[in-house]
């Protein structure tokens, strides 16, 4: 099983130095991890690395597809909250 | 249609310098230092009010990745018109922010400091950071160096940043309470894991504190950033401010919260307001008593070029700089030159500024009234020269029959200049009229009639009797004036808490 970084990633770099399999790619227009080389890293760390550092709620998915950072988990913003904001921006 | 003034010429005032009262006398956030410390900073523009007006800054947006995560910050955003810290469009290697700063200095000779401020924190990207700051100690030896961190990985780096002649480190830290502490940062990454709340705090207060006195140890200038946070944070940064003097730091300086829903940022959408000017300043006087601050901060972007306030970024970018053939060693002998130049003139105005003093002897005879704030259009020089209309930002003074003090500066367009595209329609003038908030005149040399009749509305006397006075007498004038006519008999107009 493999991590994954989707498109919502902001490219900062954090997480590719602390990868102990060296799997992440500083690939455009956002980071990747290879599947063939990413342990989840079992046998190196407590949390997978990536998942532990990356800013961008929802940007990485974990081995079972699921995000590793959910809504709000990161920003403290209820997912409401946010929306709703974000939904007032739009309408002016 | 505009109201003339006599003796408004093309103001030929060669790059400026501000009054006495804005960075010599009673307004100098540096008068106190011992001269070792002024000598290191009297050229760098963001930590003097005076020098800002010569000097040109630059940072170079090399350190992409943070190590924390804090309310007021949104890694997700970029946007063109915005000009606030953690704020970039483009993102340098090493070896292209090396090319660049060459290229500005080249090109902008009063460029003498180069920052290191993110877009994350410059720590959190050691390879990165000290690589450019490498190359430039050895290529560019005329430019200061600096850093800006919040401090978590700072005690494991002071040994690194002596060796590349980093003489000016900024620590931001906004409280020295876990409890405080865990109200601002929602996670740190540590030791390999993320950690949240109080214990999250806890650890970056104490690695803040210890980075803070091995730097003051090793003999490196620290200026710590505090960002006031209404009810948050705003009288527990007295706390602070007494303790990173206590500690040995030689500037403070206070900033706004910015926050706006738009940002995406925690504090912006749940609602947090920023501070008023007036609650700024009433905490940057209340933190005066321990240590020197600092009031001319722009808060800048992490990647500004050229002066205070300015933006010259869009000159110097990647595909710009590419062309550029630089001879640096031509290029450090012109900016010698250039540098001697400004110093010549730097130390005519601070003659002329001594010759001058009139302002204490014209308060004499003046009854006791209560304190009056005026905003100043003035585009250097230390003189009332800038029409209304072209004001971009205001000197704030405060005059009172004791003194007549330089209080800060307030920016038009706050930190956006994205009219039409975000935020609600509100006219230019209206804006400016809003961030003149509290004040009760404005010296300037022009003014329209259509402002000249909403700044009235608004309790705001405009004035352009003035122009080309010495700031410092012409507020000293217009104070007396304001006495003389009972306009200060009045209790002072109230302020909204409202925000720009």
């Amino acid at each position: 099983m493999a991590y994954s970084i989707l498109e919502s990633c902001v490219n900062c770099r954090a997480c590719e130095p602390l990868c102990p399999s060296k799997a992440i790619l500083a690939a455009l227009p956002h980071f990747l991890i290879d599947a063939g080389k990413c342990t989840e890293c079992e046998g190196f760390y407590a949390d997978p690395q990536c998942a532990s550092i990356c800013p961008v709620e929802g940007a990485i998915l974990d081995g079972s597809g699921a995000p590793a950072n959910p809504p709000g988990s990161l920003t403290g913003i209820p997912p409401d909250r946010l929306q709703a904001a974000m939904a007032e921006i739009q309408a002016r | 249609m505009e109201l003339k003034v006599p003796g408004q010429t093309t103001q030929a005032s060669s790059g400026g310098g501000c009054s006495s009262g804005g960075c010599g006398s009673n307004g100098d956030q540096l008068a106190h230092l011992p001269e070792a410390i002024r000598d290191k900073v009297k050229n760098h523009p963001c930590y003097s009010e005076e020098a800002h007006h010569y000097y040109a800054r630059m940072h170079v947006a090399v350190a992409p990745a943070c190590n924390i995560q804090c309310h007021y910050c949104n890694r997700k955003y970029d946007c063109a018109n915005e000009s606030r810290p953690g704020v970039v469009s483009e993102l340098l290697t090493p070896d292209q922010a090396v090319k660049k700063v060459m290229a500005v200095a080249a090109t902008i000779p009063q460029m003498t400091v180069l920052g290191i401020a993110g877009p994350g924190d410059p720590l959190a990207n050691p390879e990165r950071t000290m690589e450019t700051f490498r190359q430039l100690s050895e290529k560019a030896p005329d430019i200061k160096l600096c850093v800006s961190t919040n401090g978590l990985a700072l005690p494991e780096q002071v040994e690194e940043l002596s060796r590349h002649n980093i003489d000016h480190v900024t620590i931001t830290i906004n409280c020295v309470d876990p409890d405080v502490g865990a109200k601002i940062y929602p996670w740190i990454f540590w030791n390999n894991r993320r950690i949240k709340g109080r214990k999250a705090a806890k650890i970056l207060i104490e690695q803040q504190q210890k980075g803070l006195e091995m730097l003051v140890a090793k003999g490196i200038l620290v200026k710590v950033n505090s960002v006031m946070i209404p009810g948050v944070n705003d009288e527990h940064l007295k706390e602070v401010s007494r303790v990173v003097k206590a500690k040995g730091a030689f500037l403070h300086n206070v900033m706004p919260l910015i926050a706006e829903a738009g940002h995406g940022t925690f504090f912006g959408v749940m609602g947090q307001r920023g501070p008023t000017h007036g609650e700024l300043q009433a905490l940057q006087d209340a933190c005066a008593g321990d240590m020197n601050m600092m009031r001319h901060c722009r808060q800048c972007r992490a990647d500004a070029v050229g002066l205070l306030g300015e933006d010259r970024g869009a000159e110097f970018t990647l595909d710009k700089i590419e062309g550029m053939e630089i001879d640096y060693a031509a290029a450090m002998q012109m900016r010698a030159d250039v540098h001697a130049a400004i110093e010549v003139d730097r130390e005519a105005q601070r003659r002329q500024a001594a010759e001058i003093q009139v302002p204490l002897a014209m308060l004499q005879g003046v009854r006791e009234t209560r304190p009056v704030l005026m905003a100043v259009a003035t585009s250097g020089g230390g003189v009332v020269n800038q029409h209304f209309g072209h004001a971009r930002e205001f000197l704030i003074y405060e005059a009172s029959r004791q003194d007549v003090r330089f209080i800060g500066h307030r920016k038009v367009d706050v930190y956006c200049s994205g009219n039409d595209t975000c935020g609600a329609a509100e006219t230019a003038l209206q804006k400016t009229i809003r961030t003149l908030e509290g004040c009760e005149a404005v010296l300037c040399s022009r003014i329209g009639y259509e402002p000249w009749g909403l700044l009235e509305e608004a309790g705001i006397q405009p004035n352009g009797e003035h122009a080309l006075e010495p700031i410092e007498q012409a507020v000293t004038a217009v104070y007396r004036e304001m006495v003389e006519a009972g306009r200060l008999d009045s209790p002072a107009p109230r302020v909204s808490r409202a925000r720009a």
